[in-house]
């Protein structure tokens, strides 16, 4: 589910600004460092959620009007160096402000409890709190995108971004905002990952990996295709150490492969005009 | 047409590049000969996922090399440590070795290298026939294989296979007086993961022949997410579990196990969790699992190992890691060989580390021994307990035998064709 929201933000990101955002897995990074520093300061495991997203939803803000913005439409190279030198760089402001060593900041109290015992798995509390947030969020930006005028605008700026500016519309607030969205979305997910795993200068980068491997699945730009394809990269994993245990990791690479094969665009991903 | 002079190079600028080349050759040499300090270069790892480990050797050499300045030297001569991050690369670590030796002039070596590294550099003082003492690696081959043993190169550093012997023992009675005969194991994919934990279960059948292995788990060095690893654990309901996994890796395997609940139905054994580095990041410890020990101020428990971890700390702000008191044993044996050679020189001071025994707080019964036939580190404090989630952490760590660790260790060597 953590995997799905990092996914969805690339997913976002990649469908209206049609830019391969590098960078994604270091907002994953801010989100737990923020997370726990704010869990640290005040104890409250919603204020540091809460700073997790909005944190990483302003630095998205920034390094988009700043720095992404300028690279539109060029070179594919371009934003790719672009993108690659901030993950170089984000991983040594974490460095440098959190230091080289990992850090955990620790479950809160209030899902240090037992894990339920349902239909003769085991299931943590806290990744039912996991799920919820992530099909919470699934709901509401498809929703969103689909019905609310935000959403309509988004998906017309994504089309024909000319057309959008011409009917007065502020296209680089849009583009901004989407950006911050997809950050916000990525911290989100640290935030919440923050608890369960170590957090290292560096820690976005397998993340990134797996979230690619996800929206290549689900089909570059569809929020329901990054929903499916990390059900199904979480089941492969699964199903995959106990029937392949040496061969997990392949078979993952192996599914993509076979998907991109019989659908190069992936399984909800729409065909570029 | 008749050429006076055949093109290329003419012997008079050839006399004169051998010239030049000669002065630059010799110049560090010159300079060595004539240097009232003495360097002593170190390639470590400073950046990347183990940085913590390498700053954690650096200090503690920092540590000991003040207090041999202070003292006057190694033989009236200040040591200067020259120090370079090789990022963990073992090409790097052998081009940073060879360049600290022939372009900065130093006269030892410290390898303060992970096992990758350390074969490198071990090549590097093999060629240059510098005076090396590897101070990081853990991998027995390093020292047990006879292919490897060069007079010049020693290790100061504990190894897997002694740690194997005695976390074996130690589980072994445990799984006796409670009846664990059901195992499942859980290592990280690469090397040191399958070799610690092959050896650990030979050694464990050994001593408690009715042991299963029901289940075997090898997550990727560096995975984020272990909830495919848990979920199979919990599902072969093992008795006991045995890792090696370390650092960020185990502390974040903890957390997500932790939430399923799994230290509450098995016993683990995780031989790398009594580390300060990974004691002291974990919020939510479970209190029993054991544990070898890696630093750990309280054993042996001694005043003066409690007192250099105090130091350490007083310095840094942080305790030592397992690192620190291997590069700390490392000065120590320095500072007494140069003492009874009473020469700075490589080859004598190489004479004398060769079956030296110092005093040191690390060491078993208070000294270490560099033995003889394979110049390597025995006698050091080496142990498993139980962990409690705060200070001292490893509230009674039961020492392993040495005796029982010499014999077995020399029944595997033969095992493995090395004698």
């Amino acid at each position: 589910m953590l995997l799905f929201l990092v996914a969805v933000g690339l997913t976002l990101i990649f469908g209206v600004l049609k830019v391969v955002n590098f960078s994604h897995g270091a907002f994953y990074m801010f989100g737990a460092y923020f997370a726990m520093t704010a869990y640290q300061l005040t104890g409250s495991f919603a204020l540091a959620m809460l700073s997790g997203a909005a944190g990483t939803a302003i630095l998205g803000l920034i390094f988009e009007r700043v720095f992404m913005s300028r690279v539109y439409g060029r070179d594919v190279l371009m934003q790719l160096l672009v993108c690659y030198a901030f993950v170089l760089i984000f991983d040594d402001v974490v460095r440098m402000i959190w230091g080289p060593e990992f850090k955990s900041m620790g479950m809160p109290a209030a899902f240090q409890v037992p894990p339920l015992f349902i239909a003769g798995g085991v299931v943590p509390p806290y990744y039912l709190l996991l799920i919820g947030v992530a099909l919470a969020a699934a709901v509401i930006l498809g929703l969103g995108l689909a019905r609310s005028r935000i959403g309509k605008v988004i998906r017309a700026a994504a089309h024909n971004p000319g057309m959008v500016s011409a009917l007065g519309i502020n296209t680089g607030l849009i583009y901004g905002g989407v950006f911050a969205l997809g950050g916000m979305l990525a911290g989100l997910a640290g935030a919440l990952a923050a608890p369960v795993r170590s957090l290292t200068p560096g820690m976005g980068f397998s993340v990134l990996i797996e979230s690619f491997i996800v929206t290549v699945i689900g089909g570059m730009g569809s929020i329901l295709g990054a929903l499916i394809g990390a059900l199904l990269i979480g089941l492969i994993r699964s199903f995959g150490s106990l029937g392949f245990p040496l061969f997990t990791e392949g078979l993952m690479y192996l599914f993509m492969v076979i998907v991109l094969v019989s659908r190069p665009t992936g399984l909800f991903g729409k065909e570029v005009a | 047409m008749t050429r006076t002079r055949k093109p290329g190079v003419s012997r008079r600028s050839t006399l004169a590049l051998m010239g030049a080349g000669a002065v630059t050759f010799a110049a560090p040499w010159v300079a060595r000969a004539q240097a009232k300090t003495i360097k002593i270069g170190m390639p470590t790892i400073l950046s990347g996922r183990v940085a913590q480990l390498g700053t954690s050797s650096r200090n503690a050499v920092m540590l000991e090399v003040e207090k041999v300045n202070a003292a006057g030297g190694l033989a009236g001569r200040q040591i200067e440590m020259v120090i370079r991050d090789s990022k963990g690369q073992p090409q790097e670590a052998a081009r940073i070795a060879r360049e600290l030796v022939n372009t900065d002039g130093c006269e030892m070596l410290l390898d303060g290298e992970a096992s990758s590294g350390s074969f490198a550099v071990h090549e590097v003082a093999r060629d240059l026939g510098v005076l090396c003492i590897h101070t990081c690696s853990e991998a027995s081959s390093l020292t047990a294989d006879p292919k490897q043993h060069i007079p010049n190169a020693f290790r100061c550093v504990r190894q897997g296979i002694h740690d194997s012997i005695v976390g074996a023992g130690y589980a072994a009675g445990i799984a006796k007086t409670k009846g664990l005969k059901k195992w499942a194991t859980c290592s990280p994919d690469y090397a040191y993961g399958r070799d610690t934990t092959g050896e650990f279960v030979l050694y464990l059948k050994k001593f408690a022949p009715d042991v299963e292995i029901i289940s075997e788990s090898w997550p990727k060095l560096f995975q984020p997410d272990y909830t495919e690893v848990v979920t199979k654990i919990l599902q072969a309901k093992p008795q006991a579990l045995y890792s090696c996994l370390w650092g960020g890796d185990l502390t974040s395997y903890i957390d997500q196990a932790n939430i399923y609940a799994l230290f509450t139905q098995m016993e683990v054994f995780a031989v790398n969790m009594a580390d300060y580095t990974a004691l002291t990041v974990v919020k939510n410890l479970p209190k029993g699992i054991h544990s070898g020990d890696r630093y750990i101020k309280t054993f042996p428990a001694t005043p003066e190992n409690a007192a250099w971890g105090d130091a350490y700390k007083a310095k840094y702000n942080e305790y030592p890691t397992n690192w620190s008191w291997q590069n700390a044993t490392a000065v120590m044996f320095l500072n007494e060989a140069v003492k009874k050679a009473n020469s700075t020189d490589g080859k004598k001071v190489a004479e004398v580390l060769t079956g030296l025994t110092i005093k040191c707080p690390f060491g078993a019964d208070g000294t270490v021994t560099m033995r003889a036939d394979d110049r390597t580190l025995v006698g050091y404090a080496i142990g498993w307990g139980t962990t409690i989630p705060q200070e001292p952490y490893v509230p009674d760590v039961k020492a392993g035998d040495w005796k029982t660790i010499f014999e077995l260790e020399a029944e595997w060597k033969k095992s493995k064709g090395y004698t």
